[in-house]
């Protein structure tokens, strides 16, 4: 039997494919660089595959390549970013799931001009904040340190993910938390066994959000991590900065995907649960 | 265990808007009273400041002799059934019932027997082990309801279980929980803007509007002696008939004029008001459309037989009886009669009957009963 194609089809699959290749092509120039060898490099034709692929830019990018006078790659840097992602995505996912359920079950008067006021800090631009809050942090002591940076992404990750929680326990029937009032349960009972229990979507949805915000970030990263604090973002940019003699494309390509590797791993795996939870409407009861 | 509930002066204002005015209210232990009202009227506001999910403005209510005015609904020992049935979606079927009594820290053994206890009485123990997604409506709604009954409550708060559900379902769970009821003999407050679901449930029906207490009495007594043209024309289906007329007093007897459209004028004789009329003064007669019969039915009828040729404007057989509406004194008026004692109403007129002392009246300028 012939399987007929519409042409809308033709044109919406066409145009996708399009799309698509436009936004891959960075990458695969990328890819392919970090697989060549310098003299390839230096043959000047960017666009064509590596003709001996090879792994040695990205062992060098991660365990040999100098930031300043520092050559033992990114891999440091890159455990850095590590240890500052775990308390900066943990702990703002659950507080705005704290605040969320508060600001959208526990309603009290002004609850709904306190979530106008935080959702401020989504829109404010990141270096606004930058003086008064070195300001902040020197006068508690955590400048130039982990505590710091994290404190500074603890801080600025809480309003969004508030605003997550809160739109997504908005269209819970209020009736839950009623029914759960009138059985005898505790603020804190409903919380844990009621709505902690539906939030499955959304914690990823947060998860997300914080891995991504605080491993991409540079900005914050760079002005208030210490020397042995630095992000991963931060050695990567010094890494591609610091040039002795040639500039090694290949290594500062494998870096670059090295770096950006967790996050690109994060969205195959769970993007899907991402938009889940982005468009998850009512849970049904 | 059963409560007597208490309500004194209840106010409950949010922000300008008043909800409840001054409510006083007298519920017995083990009375099923419905709240009935438009929507509107405050009667869900009363029922959450009777579970405490709300703090009345001022007044004070009691269950028994404890005051718990300003207790939060987990120290009140009530159970509630919600509109949208509030299960706790993470939970099975046994979850959600036990939620209750582990909160209560109940010992497991107790919780499991309560658990059957109740999914035997409501018939679910094949739905112990699902999900509240994996129902239906109905079986949603005795979930619910089994949820309420494992604590064993001294009051029950239903708010408008059955809208939810469709028309057969909502007969079908209307007469579980009288069923229910009958069984536990627990006093329920239960909240309603169907009537007849109230006229069907009730030990006792509270009428409400705008925040005020209508009246309060037996289904028949909200029935048959509404307290008001309100209540007249909330209650029943279709409504009871306001008729205006004027007192006409004939050879001292109180009586009324009334015209029907197209015919000829024809005085009834009235129950003489408790409140005296003159001759001349407004007032508004009261018939329920099921006090209307054909001739045919004369002998089952008691004392004075008033008799009107009424047109016949829109005519609907429903098998078991004929709904007609007619135009009397420049007013509506429906009827409905007996299929089995007439023939099909053909022709543009119908001879019906009524006993005018099955006639309520009304005072216009108040709306109240006379």
């Amino acid at each position: 039997m012939l399987r007929y194609l519409p042409l809308s089809r033709v044109a919406i699959y066409g145009g996708l494919i399009l799309a698509a290749a436009i936004y891959l092509f960075p990458m695969a120039v990328m890819l392919s660089t970090g697989l060549k060898t310098m003299p390839e490099i230096q043959i000047g034709n960017a666009l064509s595959l590596p003709r001996d692929p090879t792994f040695a830019a990205f062992a060098k990018a991660w365990s040999g390549a100098c930031t300043g006078i520092n050559c033992e790659g990114i891999q440091r840097y890159f455990l850095n970013t590590v240890i500052l992602i775990i308390p900066t995505a943990l702990i703002p996912t659950f507080l705005g799931m704290l605040n969320g359920y508060v600001l959208s079950q526990w309603r009290f008067r002004g609850s709904e001009v306190f979530f106008a006021l935080l959702l401020f800090g989504c829109f404010i631009p990141l270096q606004v904040v930058l003086l008064p809050m070195a300001q902040v942090l020197g006068w508690l002591g955590l400048a130039n340190s982990y505590g710091g940076l994290m404190l500074v992404h603890i801080a600025y990750g809480i309003p969004f993910t508030t605003m997550f929680f809160r739109n997504y326990y908005v269209s819970l029937p209020p009736e839950l938390v009623r029914a759960a009032r009138v059985d005898g349960a505790s603020f804190f009972q409903i919380f844990w066994s009621i709505i902690v229990p539906i939030s499955g979507p959304i914690i990823i949805v947060s998860l997300i959000w914080q891995f991504t915000q605080v491993w991409n970030d540079f900005l914050f990263a760079v002005i208030f991590s210490g020397a042995d604090s630095q992000p991963v973002m931060v050695a990567l940019n010094n890494i591609v900065k610091t040039s002795t003699g040639t500039k090694e494309y290949n290594v500062d390509m494998a870096a670059a995907l090295l770096a950006g590797l967790p996050t690109l791993i994060v969205y195959l795996i769970s993007g899907r649960f991402f938009v889940r939870g982005l468009t998850a409407g009512a849970v049904k009861g | 265990m059963t409560a007597a509930i208490t309500i004194k002066s209840l106010r409950k204002t949010f922000g300008a808007l008043t909800v409840l005015h001054e409510v006083d209210l007298s519920i017995e232990p083990g009375q099923f009273v419905v709240l009935v009202g438009p929507s509107g009227c405050g009667k869900s506001t009363l029922l959450d400041c009777i579970c405490g999910l709300s703090q009345p403005t001022a007044g004070s209510l009691h269950f028994d002799d404890q005051d718990v005015t300003n207790l939060p609904p987990r120290e009140r020992d009530i159970a509630m059934v919600f509109q949208s049935y509030a299960l706790y979606p993470s939970m099975t079927v046994r979850q959600n019932i036990e939620f209750g009594l582990k909160v209560r820290k109940m010992p497991k053994a107790e919780r499991d027997k309560e658990v059957t206890r109740v999914a035997t009485l409501l018939k679910i123990e094949h739905l112990l082990d699902r999900r509240p997604s994996q129902m239906s409506g109905g079986q949603r709604q005795r979930v619910a309801m089994g949820r309420a009954m494992a604590r064993r409550p001294r009051i029950f708060l239903f708010d408008e279980p059955l809208s939810n559900l469709d028309a057969k379902l909502r007969v079908e769970m209307r007469h579980e929980i009288k069923r229910m009821h009958q069984l536990v003999r627990t006093t329920t407050i239960y909240v309603t803007h169907d009537q007849v679901e109230a006229l069907s449930l009730a030990d006792v029906i509270v009428v409400m509007k705008e925040g005020h207490i209508q009246q309060v009495g037996t289904p028949q007594e909200i029935y048959d002696k509404p307290a008001n043209t309100f209540v007249a024309s909330f209650m029943g289906s279709p409504p009871m008939n306001l008729i205006p007329a004027r007192m006409k007093r004939r050879d001292g007897v109180a009586g009324a004029e009334l015209l029907p459209a197209g015919g000829l004028p024809n005085w009834i004789k009235l129950q003489e008001p408790a409140k005296p009329i003159a001759d001349g003064e407004e007032l508004i007669i009261g018939i329920r459309p099921e006090e209307f019969h054909f001739t045919s039915e004369r002998p089952l009828l008691d004392g004075d037989v008033a008799e009107l040729t009424l047109p016949i404007n829109v005519l609907e057989p429903l098998g078991s009886e004929y709904v007609f509406t007619s135009t009397v004194n420049g007013a509506e008026v429906s009827a409905r009669l007996n299929a089995k004692s007439g023939p099909h109403p053909d022709g543009d007129t119908l001879q019906v009957l009524f006993e005018p002392r099955r006639v309520c009246l009304f005072d216009p300028g108040t709306s109240n009963r006379l």
